[in-house]
């Protein structure tokens, strides 16, 4: 007899067998089925509510996965050969209850049992993104969902830059970028998107340019024009997060008021000189609803207390700093990951190197975002932030 | 009386001749924003209006909380080393 033979035998004793059916059922009582097929094999349909660990990372990974030895697993493979083995491994690293799955995947579709195919990515993307690929919270599952994500970047400034450069490089799929201004020189001190040969460029053409360069994996989308009442709704509808980095109060404002209308989630930024807050701003959110723009500042400053970066001045670093962490809430927010900034105000203070966290608390009042309260409508926000008191 | 320190935001600096903190002696929020505007006049007309009450376009947190979810001006500080931050909404950009 040779060596495989009896070894499959010796296992057939050793590890128990389950019917598709079985594991199935076992799935529903909180086993965990783990499919260790090849990722090529895994592309065209896997159990539904099975994890996927490739054969080769499995006793490296599978504490990721089910970090309770005692937990119930079930490993299944294409036929239930390579399961046994599988299981073998399992056993050996100290799990007390693994079983294999006779049959493998393709009796489980003969079964006729529910089957997910899953996003899988190509060669390009896998080597692109190996480094997220390598993250157990984010894996394949996670860098496909960024794949199909959309992000819209109101701004190609000095906040819109860093955190466009970076959701671009993580592979968020569709990057939008509203802007109708054209690269100046004077830009140049923050903005990294554009560069000096761009000079008279319209923004949104020079990002595009400059995130294609660094990902050409992903669409960028151009809106060479500035929001109003009008076209916001338009432009926001498709987008799953909308990172505000505008410059002034009207269009904070009307970000705010469209983000509550469609229930997105507003990341939002703003820096002065040193100083830059940030905070998630989303009344909308599921499991627990924040507070909106109007909530935390019901009116803006008057003009005169309310000077731009342009009048004010900007240390050209700290956009970059406040960017990036819109970025990072933004990518968290897509992946459901660790505990977004909602409801919490972040200021850095650069000169002190400081970071500082206020609660925020919803308005029960607010006339935007208040439970049960109807959307009132977009107004005339270049009058309503004018006539400020 | 307790000691505490008022974080002063860049936009009101040029009333603290470039402070970026003061600390005052006081028992309640009030009381702080008053010491603070006999020490550097005008800076508190900017922060309260007419009627005396915070401006719509700035929140005052005592430590991480806002002091309207608290006792408002009126909210009492118990203990020293406390930190009011005045904190007014920016719309900068960085454009």
């Amino acid at each position: 007899m040779i060596g495989r033979q009896r070894r499959l035998e010796e296992l057939k004793r050793l590890i128990p067998e389950v019917t598709p059916l079985e594991a199935l059922d076992l799935l529903d009582r909180g086993a965990v089925l783990i499919d260790v097929r090849e990722p090529d094999e895994i592309a065209k349909g896997s159990a539904e509510g099975a994890e996927r660990i490739v054969r080769g990372f499995l006793e490296l990974r599978i504490e990721d996965t089910v970090p309770d030895p005692n937990t119930p697993v079930i490993v299944m493979c294409a036929s239930g050969t390579r399961s046994l083995f599988a299981a073998e491994n399992l056993r050996q690293l100290g799990y007390t209850d693994v079983k294999s799955m006779q049959g493998g995947f393709g009796r489980w579709e003969e079964e006729g049992l529910p089957v997910h195919t899953p996003r899988v990515l190509n060669a390009l993307e896998r080597e692109r993104y190996a480094r997220h690929l390598a993250i157990p919270e984010i894996g394949e599952q996670g860098q496909a969902k960024l794949i199909d994500s959309k992000v819209l970047l109101v701004g190609a400034g000095g906040l819109g830059s860093p955190a466009a450069y970076y959701l671009a490089a993580a592979g968020v799929g569709t990057v939008g970028v509203v802007d109708d201004d054209v690269v100046d020189r004077s830009n140049l001190q923050r903005q990294i998107l554009h560069s000096d040969s761009r000079v008279g460029m319209p923004k949104v053409e020079s990002a595009r340019k400059t995130l294609n360069g660094l990902n050409p994996l992903i669409e960028v989308i151009g809106y060479p024009q500035r929001l109003d009442s009008d076209n916001v709704q338009e432009i926001f509808e498709p987008y799953d997060v909308i990172v505000d980095g505008a410059d002034n109060f009207p269009t904070r404002y009307l970000v705010n008021d469209a983000c509550v209308r469609l229930g997105l989630p507003d990341v939002h930024g703003s820096v002065f000189r040193f100083e830059g807050q940030v905070t998630v701003l989303w009344p909308g959110r599921p499991e627990a609803p924040g507070p909106c723009y109007r909530c935390i500042y019901p009116e803006p400053p008057p003009p005169e207390l309310a000077p731009s970066c342009a009048d004010a001045g900007v240390l050209g670093v700290l956009p970059g700093v406040i960017g990036l962490l819109q970025a990072v809430e933004t990518i968290k927010i897509l992946l459901q990951l660790g505990d977004p900034l909602v409801g919490r105000l972040l200021h850095y203070d650069a000169l002190r190197t400081r970071f500082t966290e206020f609660k925020l608390e919803r308005d029960p009042e607010c006339s935007y975002c208040a439970d049960g309260a109807s959307f009132p409508g977009y107004i005339d926000y270049q009058h309503f932030c004018n006539a400020a008191a | 009386m307790n000691q505490v320190s008022i974080r002063i935001p860049t936009p009101l600096r040029s009333h603290t001749g470039g402070l970026d903190e003061v600390v005052v002696e006081a028992s309640s929020v009030r009381e702080a924003l008053d010491a603070l505007g006999r020490r550097h006049e005008g800076i508190v007309e900017q922060v309260l209006d007419r009627h005396g009450k915070v401006r719509r376009f700035i929140n005052v947190y005592l430590g991480d909380r806002n002091i309207s979810a608290l006792a408002g001006l009126e909210t009492p500080l118990h203990e020293s080393n406390l930190v009011i931050s005045i904190v007014p909404a920016v719309a900068g950009g960085g454009q």
